[in-house]
């Protein structure tokens, strides 16, 4: 047995066991950045947690996804710098190395370990869609999951090129304006009158596909008074960069007051719209045939 | 020189060339952007603001639009004549008049919530003098809305009846035609960029009628500029 640790078996004599080393290195530096981005970073690539229950879930599925990612991170670039500082050409050399053929054994191993990871990755991200802190899977007009409890429906209609919402448990008044109340279950109803479109309202992370004669049921419960954006993220014409207003979450009081005052004051609107309906498809216009 | 140095030349010469007036062309098209016209100022003494006359056409026609006559399309007042521009430039913190000759007929809202004049002074417009808050959605040819402004104004479409006989067929409309004459007034807020559009999807053979002049400027969309 060799004296030194560094030299393995099968090492020419006088060499290090690469093996050994690089593999020392990755999991240590593995060990030392994984709590490190998982505490710092992972919270940095989503909302702010507290906006919504959807957030805070949001930023657990953060933290997970970058702790996976980091070990697989450091094993590329450590394998890349360790290859290029212990493998490099000597000066005035004029041979070239050995020739380097492909390894069965680690090829397999890459793509079955590669894989798994993906294939996991996806099912937990599909399940933390569909759990109590997901805002849903976009899977249209019958979610797989619900969240438990009373829930104030929020028609999101979009249209070429702005989003008007319909609130059918108050009087089915529809307005330009998305305001929420707090601490309580939305139930988000997407839809479209004409091309595709998506409703991105980030800060509270719901993000769900307007199709036109789909109802795309996605849910958030806004945790704290707030103002948010919501945005179109679906290239949609020439004003889609122009598809965003701005929204609020409010207490209760002042959530009945502001939707008391949108039913008073759009009467006249209400009146001529079509009767609430999970979708809509507008006749065909003269103009549009 | 020889005979491949004089071909590789006249080749790269040749590439040269034609990229050169490619990117011309694509940087001229990108740039080009319908005149500002100028809101006209109105006199203290008679009420302070500024006027904005408009017209609303079926069809541009070749005088006003020969790349595409058969395009709906919105016209500005200017100096006693109609221009094709849609991008209009007004004072900031003040109040906008402004009078809309429609002359084109009626294709409908897709969505009936815009059939309520919205963010006007007093929530109303005038129709041919009548004052009203909402028209039958059914009813409107286009409509005038800057989002941004929360500025919802529909626009009644001539008749089917006015339709069959002295129908203005091209712009610009002269009064003699049919039409509807609107008239509202908003107020503008801090000095910036705000797009308007037209809500009514009135662009003839296109997906969901909001293709082509929809989503061009210079027909039925564009910017009001507040200074």
């Amino acid at each position: 047995m060799s004296s030194s640790p560094a030299v393995g078996p099968g090492a020419p004599a006088g060499q290090p066991n690469h093996l050994r080393r690089f593999l020392t290195l990755w999991l240590g530096s593995s060990i030392v950045a994984l709590p490190l981005v998982i505490i710092f970073i992972g919270p940095l690539l989503g909302p702010a947690g507290g906006n919504s229950a959807e957030t805070s879930g949001e930023i657990t599925d953060m933290k997970v996804l970058v702790g996976v990612a980091t070990p697989i991170i450091l094993l590329v670039m450590t394998f890349l710098l360790y290859a290029m500082i212990n493998f490099r050409q000597e000066q005035g050399s004029v041979l070239e190395g050995p020739a380097v053929r492909g390894d069965a054994r680690v090829q397999s191993l890459w793509i079955v370990i590669t894989s798994v990871l993906v294939l996991a990755i996806a099912v937990f991200g599909t399940v933390r869609l569909e759990s109590e802190s997901g805002d849903g899977s976009g899977s249209g007009p019958k979610p797989l999951t619900s969240p438990s409890g009373p829930k104030i429906p929020v028609q999101v209609i979009a249209q070429q090129w702005l989003f008007t919402y319909r609130y059918p448990t108050y009087g089915g008044v529809e307005t330009t304006s998305l305001v929420l109340p707090v601490n309580k279950e939305i139930e988000f109803n997407v839809t479209s009158l004409d091309v595709i479109h998506s409703f991105w309202a980030f800060q509270i992370g719901v993000k769900a596909d307007a199709n036109p004669g789909v109802d795309n049921i996605a849910f958030s419960k806004p945790t704290r008074e707030m103002e948010f954006e919501v945005h179109c993220a679906e290239l949609c014409g020439i004003w889609h960069g122009a598809m965003h207003n701005e929204a609020r979450v409010v207490s209760d009081t002042a959530f009945e007051s502001w939707i008391g005052e949108q039913r008073a004051r759009l009467a006249p609107a209400t009146k001529v719209l079509p009767g609430y309906s999970r979708t809509y498809t507008p006749e065909p216009l003269r103009r549009a045939e | 020189m020889s005979l491949l140095a004089k071909k590789v030349l006249g080749v790269t010469f040749g590439v040269v060339i034609v990229g050169l007036a490619i990117g011309l062309y694509v940087a001229d098209w990108a740039t080009s952007f319908p005149a500002t016209v100028v809101a006209t100022p109105v006199s203290a003494s008679a009420g302070g603001g500024s006027n904005l006359t408009l017209q609303t056409v079926g069809a541009a026609g070749k005088t006003v639009s020969p790349g595409h006559p058969d395009w709906v399309s919105y016209l500005v007042k200017s100096n006693g004549r109609w221009v094709h521009s849609t991008i209009y430039q007004v004072p900031a913190n003040s109040v906008v008049h402004v009078t809309i000759y429609e002359y084109d007929s009626a294709s409908g809202l897709r969505n009936p919530y815009f059939s309520q004049v919205q963010g006007t002074v007093g929530g109303t417009m005038t129709v041919d003098g009548k004052t009203v808050n909402a028209i039958n959605p059914e009813s409107p040819a286009h409509s005038f809305a800057i989002p941004e402004l929360g500025v919802y104004v529909p626009l009644e479409g001539v008749s089917e009846k006015e339709e069959e006989s002295n129908f203005c067929e091209e712009a610009p409309c002269e009064p003699s035609f049919h039409h509807r004459t609107i008239t509202f007034s908003f107020r503008t807020g801090k000095p910036g960029r705000y797009r308007w559009q037209c809500f009514v999807p009135c662009g003839a053979g296109t997906i969901d009628g909001f293709g082509g002049p929809m989503q061009t400027l210079g027909y039925m969309d564009g910017f009001i500029d507040v200074v």
